[in-house]
């Protein structure tokens, strides 16, 4: 018996997305381009009812700051809330989190020579809950646990694509050495290119995220040709969180994957987003 | 463009020029970051707007780093070493998002800036086969 690896999904986690659906706004001409990438993949959910979530995605100064800054972060915690991040978006859910699955990941990261960091206490951001509010959107409570995986994406040096995408074939290896049933999605958040800080803020590269969406699924690899800095010039300082995506990527497998969708949609707020479902073929 | 051999060299200038927030930044920024990061709870908000200056001071903010904050000049404040995850915090006491900093950081108008996040669509490639 193995952890049951269902699908990998995607998606730019920008906290004007929680604004939108505060105000309810998804179907305004603004936001119905970009929320019209989810009800494929709400369907999809329906059907392949994933039991737990391991999800790649940066902290923006809610759990981590600068005292502590782990390169790579997995939480083994009996649940993770979400806290005020300042800027006046709802407090979102709690989730349930699955210490055993965490720690069997953390062994079996560790003796792959992955020297993560562990918590047993985690608050995540809108990095993790807007991406479940896109999903699930209105349900009481998650259907699904969360195991989070925080990736540095803010303070250099970050880790480079390809360590990422090592990460996540790692974290693949210890859901094929699990010995529950969970029927496992993988999920990395952020991006596509954007650029907040300085002279170049409203920076984006749409030719560098079609290059990442043509390649993601087929070719992952072909990610891992450039450093983090270089990513950070071709997708914006902040697009280099297409790093979770790359770690998540990884940790589907190397098996082929069908796209079973994909929306591009620009700009919403100063980003160049993006939704993606991958199952294997 | 410069030619690199040695990739830790190319690194290096790509964190200067574009510029990236690095060891040496977060050297620099590290007493305004800290009390950005302090604005995740609403109380401190309230402390801050009620007392700039004691609040500023209660996190020994270098001369630069409260001159920036005082003149809400946000190309200042990540000069002097400011995160803009954590900037961000401080940006929302003011009811400011990301497109008033961008038009704050650019010298563009907040229409204009918006505008101009509009007009990267048309950048989107065409797929021409089937």
């Amino acid at each position: 018996m193995m952890a049951n690896i269902i699908g990998g999904y995607f998606t730019s986690h920008v906290p004007g997305i929680g604004g939108a659906i505060m105000r309810g706004d998804q179907d305004t001409p603004y936001w119905k381009p970009f929320f019209a990438g989810f009800p494929p993949i709400r369907e999809w959910l329906a059907q392949a009812r994933p039991d737990v979530a391991v999800v790649f995605s940066n902290d923006h100064g809610l759990n981590f700051f600068l005292d502590k800054m782990p390169t790579f972060a997995v939480g083994a915690a009996p649940s993770y809330d979400n806290a005020d991040e300042g800027w006046g978006l709802p407090v979102y859910k709690s989730f349930e989190g699955h210490p055993a699955l965490s720690w069997h990941l953390i062994d079996s990261l560790v003796r792959d020579e992955f020297d993560i960091t562990t918590c047993q206490q985690m608050l995540v951001d809108h990095a993790v809950s807007i991406p479940f509010e896109l999903a699930y959107p209105g349900v009481e409570s998650w259907p699904l646990k969360l195991i989070p995986i925080a990736i540095n994406t803010v303070q250099y040096p970050l880790p480079s694509p390809k360590r990422c995408l090592a990460l996540g074939r790692a974290v693949h290896r210890a859901l094929q050495s699990w010995g529950g049933d969970e029927r496992v999605l993988i999920c990395g958040t952020g991006g596509l290119s954007h650029q907040l800080d300085g002279p170049r803020a409203g920076f984006m590269n749409p030719d560098y995220d079609m290059f990442c969406l043509d390649n993601l699924a087929a070719n992952p690899d072909a990610l891992t040709g450039h450093t983090a800095e270089e990513v950070a010039e071709l997708a914006g300082t902040q697009g280099v969180e297409i790093l979770n995506w790359i770690a998540a990527r990884g940790a589907m497998g190397d098996l082929a994957m069908t796209e079973v969708s994909r929306n591009y949609h620009i700009p919403i707020s100063n980003t160049a987003a993006a939704s993606l479902l991958l199952e294997p073929a | 463009m410069e030619h690199h051999p040695d990739p830790t060299a190319r690194e290096q200038a790509l964190r200067r020029t574009i510029p990236l927030f690095d060891g040496a930044s977060a050297t620099r920024g590290y007493e305004l970051n800290a009390m950005c990061f302090s604005f995740n709870d609403k109380a401190n908000r309230d402390a801050f707007l009620a007392d700039e200056d004691a609040y500023c001071a209660k996190f020994h903010l270098t001369p630069e780093q409260r001159k920036a904050v005082a003149d809400r000049d946000v190309l200042a404040m990540l000069d002097a070493g400011g995160n803009v995850y954590y900037l961000a915090k401080l940006a929302g006491i003011f009811g400011l998002g990301v497109q008033d900093l961008g038009a704050l950081q650019t010298g563009m108008t907040v229409d204009a800036f918006k505008a101009m996040l509009v007009e990267w669509a048309d950048r989107i490639p065409t797929k021409e086969c089937a």
